[in-house]
């Protein structure tokens, strides 16, 4: 067997092997609400693995300082105050999709995932170790949501990132768009076929009952 | 590890002093430019409805204010109709007008959903070379199926034939009352007319299909699956058009202006 990286296992872990919305199935809320085109998600993801890097890597930082008993708050405290600056700044540089992300950003403090990695590996390894893996988690993340929204824009809109590939049919094209991609429950079945996909293909995924 | 209440309470408050530094540096460093976002969101929607720019334009900052020049921004006294002087337009903010308990007062009751009536309101008024009132903007809100949906619509200078409609807030369902976005939709509204011969509000957004402007101009398609957003917009329209609303400005622009 090859020797392992444990870096590179920090990072590509999460996105196929471990993967935080299809294996341990959270963050689910924010991934039904934003992945309807795919420039809300990708600006989604990219807060999140921001807001998940930034996050361990505080947390590390501190984490032979950390009072046990009071561990969760401060990481809250260093969680929420990371997705408030993102907010602000999404609110100056890209307004536009700041305004359909909306209330969605400022629950970024509530996506399990950054809550999970903090207390489940920050608070046990190095700084450079964990932004790797918050790196990992966040890309994870990102790629069912990219995925998401890809197949809801394509199927809702008839198009990906805002450009038109499927002629609509009442803009005089051959393409009635799928209504329900547009709303909210579709994401909760293409995330379904995502961990049906997955755990066919890895079926060390697979809880036993 | 485990430390002393001393050493817990010490920590707890280095981390908040650490955190609200950097919230509020950031906070404060970013503030002008998300309120020149904001004011600028709000610009470009005034030109929308007013017809000096398409809804899917995004036209670069210094265009917005370039094309917004054309238009004076006049704050009025919602109940008597006459323009307030001493008021800065560009500072004054209608929602937290309404809110305030000084500057707004709870609304007689409405089907429209309108909580709390500001005692001053903003409209925007484009006059022609000559100074003749060309179009008023009207700001609206009213409630939908999930939320309050904010626009403006834009109004003819014989103040009853409509120029456009545009919605910049709300959280109306995507692809159902959210489509009240939809520029098709929208582009259906120029040229209906609001009032009836007797000057009573007559605008409906009615189920299914209705005629064009000329042959059947008190009525708008109705969106397909979105009866409630529908009838929001109706509703609204009827109130601010209403004795409660606008109607007192619109009646003395009718008697200055339309003479």
């Amino acid at each position: 067997m090859a020797q392992r990286n444990p870096a590179r296992d920090a990072l590509i872990d999460p996105i196929f092997n471990n993967n935080p919305i299809a294996l341990q199935v959270l963050g689910i809320c924010s991934a039904l609400a934003v992945t309807t085109r795919m420039d809300t998600a990708l600006v989604m993801s990219a807060a999140v693995v921001g807001v998940t890097m930034s996050s361990n890597f505080f947390v590390s930082v501190l984490r032979h300082h950390i009072p046990t008993n009071i561990r969760i708050i401060v990481q809250l405290t260093i969680i929420a105050s990371l997705v408030i600056v993102v907010d602000q700044v999404l609110k100056a540089y890209l307004f536009e999709i700041s305004q359909q992300l909306s209330v969605f950003v400022g629950l970024i403090i509530t996506n399990c995932i950054i809550m999970g990695r903090a207390e489940a590996y920050a608070m046990q390894n190095p700084p450079a170790m964990s932004l790797i893996d918050g790196l990992g988690n966040g890309l994870g993340y990102g790629a069912i949501l990219m995925g998401t929204a890809a197949l809801r824009e394509l199927f809702g809109f008839g198009s990906l990132f805002g450009t038109q590939l499927l002629p609509l049919a009442a803009e005089g094209g051959w393409y009635t768009p799928n209504g329900l991609m547009v709303l909210s429950p579709s994401a909760f079945f293409i995330i379904g076929f995502f961990i049906w996909a997955l755990r066919a293909w890895k079926p060390e995924q697979v809880e036993s009952d | 590890m485990h430390a002393s209440a001393t050493y817990n309470l010490g920590f707890a408050a280095a981390v908040c002093v650490v955190c609200a530094v950097f919230v509020s540096s950031s906070a404060v460093s970013l503030r002008d430019r998300q309120a020149a976002n904001q004011a600028l969101e709000k610009q470009r929607n005034v030109l929308v409805a007013a017809g000096l720019a398409t809804s899917d334009e995004r036209p670069p900052p210094d265009e917005i204010a370039a094309r917004f020049e054309a238009i004076s921004q006049v704050v009025i006294d919602l109940e008597t109709g006459e323009e307030v002087d001493g008021v800065d337009p560009d500072l004054f903010d209608q929602r937290a007008a309404a809110a305030g308990a000084e500057t707004g007062r709870p609304a007689p009751e409405n089907m429209a959903g309108v909580q709390r009536l500001p005692r001053q309101a903003l409209v925007y008024e484009l006059r022609n070379a000559a100074g003749g009132l060309d179009l008023v903007i009207l700001p609206i809100s009213g409630m939908g199926l999930w939320s309050t949906l904010h626009g403006f619509i834009a109004i003819d200078a014989d103040l009853t034939t409509v120029r456009g409609l545009t919605y910049y807030e709300h959280l109306e369902t995507p692809g159902l009352g959210g489509e009240v976005d939809n520029p098709r939709w929208k582009a259906l509204w120029p040229g209906r007319r609001l009032f009836d011969d007797s000057a009573a509000v007559d605008i409906e957004v009615i189920r299914g299909r209705a005629g064009d402007p000329q042959a059947d101009p008190h009525r708008v398609d109705g969106l397909a699956g979105a009866t409630m957003t529908s009838r929001g917009v109706t509703n609204m329209l009827h109130f601010w058009l209403g004795e409660n609303g606008f109607r007192p400005y619109l009646d003395r622009l009718m008697s200055g202006e339309g003479a």
